[in-house]
């Protein structure tokens, strides 16, 4: 008889280009999404940072990663929200979040899920593990 | 109950390292089982023979390498490694260069996993 597939979650709360936590945290969900689990992303506190389009690294003479962000749904990683009030005291905008793929019928541009924090804590409670980056 | 520790910090500059080898050997006194121990981002200098502390201080790969020796499984990530010139050669006994799959099959197997950094 087969397993059930466990929950693990990712929490993202670091800004992306301070420390490498946020990049090889990436890593892992690439890796973990080809596994027999159910995967969800939640970017919260200064982790929305790392969902802002447009991201540059050049300057600072590293190399980015926002780009793999765009590939996360052909990556299986279909789950990714972020915390509306962690957006807002940043000043950020549903407008500038990335892009994470597309819709497979409408083709439709994906956004990541902006969230409350009430329904992340529900989220929460059911994951089986929650990792931090 | 299954547990599976992750460290993400180097050894002496953080206190995650110390924090996660007391957790886990209060974890065995409890008798709880050690899944397995994962060593992430700067963790991976956690286990390098090369270092060489001051004789009266606690010798963190040495720790880590009698924990491994009593069974445990002590898994050093490869592309962490890799990035941060922590090669076989520079290893302590007793644990052993690997993928994110291992830290994946840790996260689904053990009943918790419990992670020590920032």
């Amino acid at each position: 008889m087969a397993e059930e597939i466990k929950k693990i979650m990712f929490t993202v709360r670091k800004a992306p280009h301070g420390s490498i936590y946020v990049y090889e945290g990436l890593e892992v969900k690439l890796i973990m999404a080809a596994y027999d689990a159910d995967i969800s992303v939640v970017f919260m506190d200064d982790g929305v940072f790392a969902l802002k389009q447009g991201q540059d690294t050049k300057e600072l003479g590293i190399k980015g990663f926002a780009a793999t962000y765009g590939a996360l749904m052909d990556y299986e990683i279909q789950k990714v929200y972020v915390d509306r009030h962690s957006m807002e005291v940043r000043g950020m905008t549903e407008a500038d979040l990335l892009v994470i793929g597309e819709d497979e019928e409408t083709e439709e541009p994906v956004k990541p899920q902006v969230i409350d924090a009430q329904e992340i804590a529900a989220m929460m409670a059911e994951q089986h593990n929650i990792l931090s980056f | 109950m299954k547990i599976a520790v992750c460290i993400y910090e180097g050894p002496y500059n953080h206190e995650a390292s110390d924090s996660a080898y007391n957790f886990i050997k209060a974890a065995i006194d409890r008798g709880h089982e050690i899944q397995g121990i994962f060593f992430y981002h700067d963790g991976v200098y956690n286990v390098t023979k090369l270092m060489e502390p001051p004789q009266d201080d606690r010798h963190i790969a040495n720790r880590w390498s009698a924990l491994g020796a009593t069974g445990i499984d002590i898994v050093v990530c490869i592309a962490a490694a890799k990035r941060r010139g922590i090669v076989d050669d520079v290893l302590v006994p007793n644990v052993r260069i690997s993928g994110l799959g291992q830290l994946t099959m840790m996260a689904i197997q053990a009943d918790r996993m419990v992670v020590f950094g920032d």
